[in-house]
C-alpha cells in the first residue's frame, strides 16, 4: 500500500466512524437515551436482581403450575416448528432454484417466505389473538407462521447449495421428479434441514415467551402475571426454569448437530 | 469395504444403507419430534376456540388490515417519529452492543486468549443468551423505570451474546501466520490485535453488525409491545389491544415490512459482496 493509499483509507475510517458518532447522537436524542445514565443502572440492576431475585420456599410451592405452563410452551414450540417444517419442506422445494416445478410457484413460495417473516411475530399474534381468543392455538399459530418464513428461506438456501450435481445425474437417468426428490435431495440435505429445525425449535422456546406475555398463553402468560402482582421471587423461578429449559434443548442439539453433519 | 462380506436381510435382500450412528440419530430425533408434535396436540388448551368462526374471523381481519389501512390515532408525522424511535432502540444496542462484543471476543477467541478465560465467558454468554430478551427488558425495567434505558439495555445483552459468537469465529480463523509474523517482530499482544486481526476481519465484523442491526428492528418493535419501551411497537399493540383498530394496525404493520424489506435488502447485498460463498 503507498502513501496515498494509505491517507484514503484513513480519511474513509475517519468519515465511518463520524457518521457513526452522529447516528448515535441521533438515536440516543430521540428515543431520550442517556448514556451515562443507561450505564449507571447496570450495577444497580445486576444487585437488585442478586437482591430481590431469589427462589425462595414460598415460591418453590408454585413449582408444579410453573412447569405445567412450560411443559405447554415446550410443546407449543415443537409442534409449530415440526409443521412449520413440513410445509417449509415443500415451499422450499418449489423456491429452490434446482428443484422448481415452475417459475410461477417458485416466486410464489419466495413471497410467503418473506412477508411471513417480515411481519413482525408482534402484529400476528395480536391478529390472532382478536378471532382464535386466549388459548394454546392462538400461540402456536403465531409462532406457526413465522418459523414457516424463517424456515422456508433457510430450505431454499441448503436445498440451492446441496443438491445440484446429484440432480444432474439423477435426470440423466431420467427419474421423475419425485424420484430425484426423495433420493437425491432430501437424503442429501436432511442434516441441514435438521439442523436449522433444532436451532428454530430453540428460538421458538424463546420466542415463545415473548408471544405468551402478547396472547396470554404458556409461561409468558405465568411471568407477566407473578411480574404485575410484584412477586418477585415467582418471577425468579419462573426464568429459571426458561434458562435451564433453553439450555437443555441448546445441549441436546448441539450433540444432534455434532453427530450428524 | 470388503466384498467377501455382504450383510443380507432374513429374506437375502442386501442391506443398502449402511445404519451409522448419524442414520440413527437423524431417525430418532426425527421421530421424536414427531410424537412430541403428537402430544403437545392432545395436550393444548383449547378454551374458548372455534376454530371455524376464528378461521372465517382472521380472513376478514386480515382482509380488512392489508387493504384499508389508515391513521386515525396519530398522523403520519407522528407514524415517521415512532418508527424513528425503535430504529434508534435498535441502533443504539447494537453499537453499544458491539463495542462491548469486540473486546468480549478478544477474550473467547482460542488463539488470542488462554483457555480458561474463553470457556469462562463462553459460559456467561450462553447463560445470558438463555433468558429472552423480553424478559431482559422488563427485570431492567423494575430498577431502571420503563423507557428507552430498559429497553436498550435488555437488548444489549441478547446483541453481545450474539456478536460475541459471531466475532470470535471470525477471530479464530486470522491466519496463524499473521500471529507468527508479528510475533517474530516483537509485537505485543495489543498490536497483534490492532495490526493483525482488526484489518483482516474488518468487513466481516462490520457485516455481522449490520446483521444483528436488522435482527434488533424486529426485537426493538416487539420489546415496544411486551415490555412499554416505546416507539412503532407500543403504538402497534395499543391500536390492537385497546382501540381495537384494525385499520390503524394494517398501516403499521406496513411500515414495519417497509423497514424490515429495506433492511433485508442491504443486508443480503452485503452478503453478497463479503461472504459470496454463503448467498447465491
Amino acid at each position: 500500500m503507498n502513501e496515498k493509499a494509505m491517507r484514503k483509507s484513513r480519511w474513509q475510517t475517519v468519515i465511518f466512524l463520524l457518521i457513526i458518532i452522529v447516528l448515535t447522537y441521533l438515536s440516543s436524542a430521540i428515543t431520550r437515551f442517556n448514556f451515562v445514565e443507561g450505564m449507571a443502572t447496570i450495577p444497580e440492576a445486576i444487585g437488585w436482581i442478586f437482591s430481590n431475585l431469589m427462589v425462595t420456599q414460598e415460591s418453590m410451592d408454585k413449582l408444579p403450575k410453573i412447569l405445567e405452563k412450560l411443559a405447554e410452551t415446550i410443546f407449543m414450540s415443537i409442534a409449530a416448528t415440526t409443521i412449520a417444517a413440513v410445509i417449509s419442506l415443500f415451499l422450499g422445494l418449489f423456491g429452490s432454484k434446482t428443484t422448481k416445478v415452475n417459475n410461477f410457484l417458485s416466486v410464489f413460495a419466495r413471497f410467503i417466505a418473506s412477508v411471513s417473516r417480515n411481519i413482525p411475530v408482534v402484529a400476528w399474534s395480536l391478529v390472532l389473538l382478536l378471532s382464535f381468543g386466549q388459548n394454546s392455538v392462538t400461540g402456536f399459530l403465531a409462532l406457526f407462521i413465522g418459523t414457516v418464513g424463517f424456515l422456508t428461506r433457510a430450505f431454499i438456501e441448503s436445498i440451492d447449495e446441496a443438491s445440484q450435481s446429484s440432480v444432474e445425474a439423477l435426470t440423466a437417468t431420467g427419474a421423475t421428479y419425485l424420484q430425484i426428490v426423495s433420493k437425491a435431495v432430501i437424503p442429501q440435505c436432511l442434516p441441514q434441514i435438521l439442523s436449522w429445525v433444532l436451532f428454530m425449535v430453540e428460538t421458538n422456546i424463546r420466542n415463545a415467551t415473548l408471544v405468551g406475555i402478547l396472547t396470554g398463553t404458556g409461561i409468558g402468560y405465568t411471568f407477566d402475571v407473578y411480574y404485575k402482582m410484584l412477586n418477585y421471587n415467582a418471577v425468579a423461578l419462573v426464568t429459571l426454569c426458561i434458562v435451564i429449559t433453553v439450555i437443555i434443548v441448546d445441549l441436546i442439539s448441539n450433540y444432534v448437530r455434532k453427530v450428524i453433519l | 469395504m470388503e466384498a467377501s462380506y455382504i450383510r443380507r436381510t432374513k429374506d437375502g435382500r442386501i442391506h443398502i444403507k449402511s445404519g451409522s450412528k448419524g442414520d440413527q440419530v437423524v431417525r430418532w430425533t426425527l421421530i421424536i419430534l414427531l410424537v412430541l408434535t403428537v402430544v403437545g396436540f392432545l395436550l393444548f388448551n383449547y378454551t374458548g376456540l372455534e376454530l371455524g368462526s376464528a378461521i372465517a374471523e382472521t380472513a376478514y381481519n386480515l382482509k380488512v388490515m392489508f387493504l384499508e389501512p389508515t391513521l386515525s390515532h396519530f398522523d403520519l408525522g407522528e407514524a415517521v417519529y415512532q418508527v424513528g424511535i425503535t430504529l434508534g432502540l435498535a441502533f443504539l444496542a447494537t453499537i453499544i452492543g458491539a463495542i462491548i462484543a469486540f473486546f468480549l471476543s478478544l477474550m473467547v477467541a482460542t488463539n488470542l486468549a488462554p483457555a480458561w478465560v474463553s470457556r469462562i465467558i463462553r459460559i456467561f454468554v450462553a447463560v445470558i443468551r438463555a433468558v429472552p430478551t423480553v424478559l431482559w427488558v422488563l427485570i431492567f425495567a423494575i430498577s431502571a423505570g420503563l423507557g428507552s434505558e430498559a429497553a436498550v439495555l435488555g437488548m444489549l445483552f441478547h446483541s453481545i451474546a450474539y456478536l460475541v459468537k459471531a466475532f470470535s469465529e471470525g477471530f479464530e480463523e486470522v491466519d496463524k501466520g499473521i500471529f507468527e509474523a508479528l510475533k517474530s517482530s516483537g509485537a505485543n499482544w495489543w498490536h497483534i490485535v490492532r495490526s493483525g486481526v482488526i484489518p483482516t476481519t474488518l468487513t466481516y465484523l462490520l457485516s455481522w453488525v449490520f446483521l444483528r442491526f436488522e435482527i434488533n428492528f424486529g426485537v426493538a418493535v416487539a420489546m415496544g409491545a411486551a415490555a412499554g419501551a416505546g416507539g412503532i411497537g407500543f403504538e402497534l399493540f395499543m391500536a390492537s389491544g385497546f382501540y381495537f383498530d384494525l385499520r390503524e394496525v394494517g398501516f403499521i404493520t406496513y411500515s414495519i415490512l417497509i423497514i424490515a424489506f429495506l433492511l433485508e435488502v442491504i443486508s443480503t447485498r452485503l452478503k453478497r459482496r463479503y461472504f459470496p460463498a454463503t448467498s447465491n
